[in-house]
């Protein structure tokens, strides 16, 4: 149990100071790497308390892919940080108040759960020990088997998704010159070279 | 789910899963081919839609798949195979207008089955979250061909309006949905109904209802979610146009009876309501607001917003008379849509330039006489006049009403429908006793086959309406 408090409080505190870092970072990008490193340290809490499959997913989407998108975003586009960071004093009375009310909300419901009976045995449902079943394989179960028409219906909306922003975006440019390979091979000494006969004093 | 489970269901499920096979074969052909390869996507489309439809026609039978979440009943074939076909001649229709459209691409042939697709499994459905995923996978497939012009403004802007609105419609009904989860504890329909009738109906429930309704109302365009209706209807290619107006209509009051007849039908007296308002606002602002209209397609936009106001009168009776009004109605409805809509694709100049106003149709009588004789049938049965079919749609429609006791819902279709009379009639008018401005070029012989069947379907219908009525009856016997 001392080992996994120790692990906790590691991993929350990481959390806490690197989100901090995140909003007060001057540069954007270590915003971003910031916000990378809050992402890995809640997907260690999330293993703590044996959810895997989260803690995976979380990696694999947020950092994957939507961080690196960020990254990406913050390095491409010329925003002037430093001019949208300006007005974050008259937003601040607003951010509280949005806080406040997200921590209320918290308390109320974990307070809840603290009190009435019915609350508690509606959130704990029981879970078998991770050594006995993992989250991934008890969602890969029910994913392929019983909801698998689910499951292949929204791949089939993500392929349509795809294949719209295809049509809709790709645009093929006829003047842009495009590597290729087989031609480079094929070209012989004959195709390539050219013996001109340059007369002394004229160029070509 | 067992593995003779799943075959049992894959077996019920053959019509869809040839198109969504085919749609993933019919992209491979395509990718690899490019463009060039336009003309053997479409054809090869069309013949897997025939497939499913001739599948469905022989071979489907009856039951529930995927642990309930896949219906098939009379009902769901029925209406499979009305939407089968108005996808089949939207598609044929588009070829002759492809290049000018910029329709020659060979992700329209394929995003045209995948709506079709979406279209059959949201008949389908019989389950909250399949209905989602179903009408989000036709929605989707639809925004991209309604902007697929993407060099017109026109286009682009229907087509980004069309997503706007739709995220929205669809934001209401997921949490009309979840509502609907949270307070009978299931998703299934089934399910639902024995919740709802075993508890009585909660508020919770109620507020979710309206919700589902409010996101389905927005796809069969009824008031007061129509908004998107004549701004897409003008701005979309016209071969789109002429696919957004027939098949999904089809697929989304489908899916709107079936909900409303399966799971809600514990809470008829809440529904019923909502349905009588939506029908009535829909009846009247499609007949006063198309008044106005000099633009032939958002003429058909408010005429077709109008359509699914009396469709609704049938919906809103809760009776078998009504239900199967409902099919009758959407079968003749989507038949005059494609006419009206083939006759629209052949107003195009000889010079190549297409045209839109109603006033361009002055003196079609003796420039073509063949398609304004069938226009004219067309406009005389969307108005409902006797013995066109467009007036046993309508009737039947009433008179559902009217046995249920829904007297004033019936009187209000009838005035508004003799002011929509007007409009059809102006175009008739316009066609046969107005001076002539130009002709029109050749019309291309699918589109004149279209027009011609279309025109045909609504003069005899006194006579062919009997075996069309009885199947309608027996698609309703689903739910009674």
């Amino acid at each position: 149990m001392g080992l996994q408090a120790l692990f906790f409080y590691i991993f929350a505190t990481v959390a806490i100071a690197s989100a901090l870092m995140v909003i007060s970072a001057k540069n954007p990008v270590h915003s971003v790497l910031f916000l990378i490193l809050t992402f890995f340290n809640a997907a260690g809490l999330f293993l703590l308390t044996g959810a895997e499959f989260l803690a995976m997913i979380l990696l694999v989407v947020y950092v994957g892919a939507v961080a690196v998108l960020f990254l990406f975003v913050v390095m491409m586009l010329d925003v002037d940080f430093a001019e949208l960071r300006s007005g974050v004093m008259r937003y601040a009375p607003i951010g509280l108040l949005v806080g406040i009310v997200l921590a209320v909300e918290l308390v109320v419901y974990v307070g809840g759960t603290a009190i009435s009976d019915t609350a508690k045995s509606a959130t704990s449902l029981p879970i078998p020990a991770l050594t006995e079943r993992t989250n991934t394989a008890a969602l890969g179960d029910v994913l392929y088997s019983n909801y698998i028409y689910f499951f292949q219906l929204s791949g089939l909306v993500l392929l349509v998704a795809m294949i719209g922003a295809i049509v809709l975006t790709l645009r093929h440019r006829t003047h842009v010159r495009r590597q290729d390979i087989s031609t480079q091979v094929a070209r012989s000494p004959e195709t390539a070279v050219k013996v001109v006969n340059v007369k002394p004093g004229q160029g070509i | 789910m067992t593995a003779e489970l799943l075959f049992a269901s894959l077996h019920l499920a053959v019509p869809e899963l040839i198109l969504a096979v085919g749609a993933l074969a019919l992209l491979m052909i395509g990718v690899f081919n490019g463009d060039k390869a336009t003309s053997t996507v479409t054809g090869l489309a069309v013949a897997l839609l025939i497939a499913a439809g001739l599948w469905i026609l022989i071979a489907s039978p009856d039951g529930a798949g995927f642990g309930g979440a896949y219906l098939s009943d009379s009902f769901a074939r029925f209406m499979k195979v009305l939407a089968l076909i108005g996808s089949v001649v939207a598609m044929v229709m588009a070829v002759g207008n492809a290049r000018s459209e910029q329709l020659d691409r060979f992700e329209f042939p394929v995003l045209l089955v995948l709506a079709t697709l979406g279209i059959m499994l949201m008949i389908s459905a019989n389950n909250l979250i399949s209905l989602y995923m179903a009408l989000e996978l036709q929605s989707l497939a639809l925004y991209v061909v309604a902007a697929i012009n993407r060099d017109s403004l026109r286009s682009t802007e229907a087509g980004l309006k069309y997503f706007v609105l739709g995220a929205l419609s669809s934001g209401m009904l997921l949490y009309g949905m979840s509502l609907i989860y949270g307070f009978t504890g299931n998703t299934g329909f089934d399910e639902i109904a024995k919740a709802i009738a075993a508890e009585g109906r909660s508020l919770g429930v109620v507020i979710g209802l309206v919700f589902v309704l409010t996101g389905l109302c927005f796809k069969i365009s009824a008031v007061p979610f129509h908004m998107w209706t004549p701004d897409v209807y003008e701005g979309a290619p016209t071969p789109v146009t002429a696919f957004l107006a027939a098949a999904p209509k089809v697929g989304a009051m489908a899916i709107l009876v079936r909900a409303v007849s399966d799971a809600f039908l514990p809470a008829v007296a809440d529904w019923q309501q909502v349905v009588v308002f939506i029908s009535l606002a829909s009846m009247l602002l499609g007949s006063f607001a198309a008044i106005g209209q000099k633009n032939i397609k958002r003429l058909m936009a408010y005429s077709s917003i109008g359509h699914m106001g009396y469709a609704l009168v049938g919906l809103a009776a809760g009776s078998k008379a009504g239900v199967t009004g409902v099919i009758i109605y959407m079968t003749i409805y989507m038949v005059m849509t494609l006419g009206t809509f083939a006759c629209i694709m052949a107003m195009r100049r000889k010079e190549g330039e297409t045209v839109e106003s109603i006033d361009d149709l002055a003196g079609l009588s003796q420039t073509n006489p063949f398609m304004a004789v069938m226009l004219t049938a067309l406009m005389f049965s969307l108005a409902g006049i006797p013995p066109l079919a467009g007036f046993f749609g309508k009737y039947f429609v009433f008179l559902a009403a009217i046995e249920a006791k829904l007297y004033w819902l019936a009187i209000i279709g009838i005035l508004s429908s003799v002011v929509g009379a007007y409009y059809y009639l102006r175009v008739v008018k316009v066609m046969w006793f107005d001076e002539a401005k130009g002709e029109f070029d050749r019309v291309s012989p699918e589109l004149r086959l279209v027009f011609g069947l279309s025109g045909l379907f609504v003069i005899v219908y006194l006579f062919i309406g009997g075996p069309v009525g009885s199947a309608a009856e027996a698609a309703a016997q689903s739910f009674f």
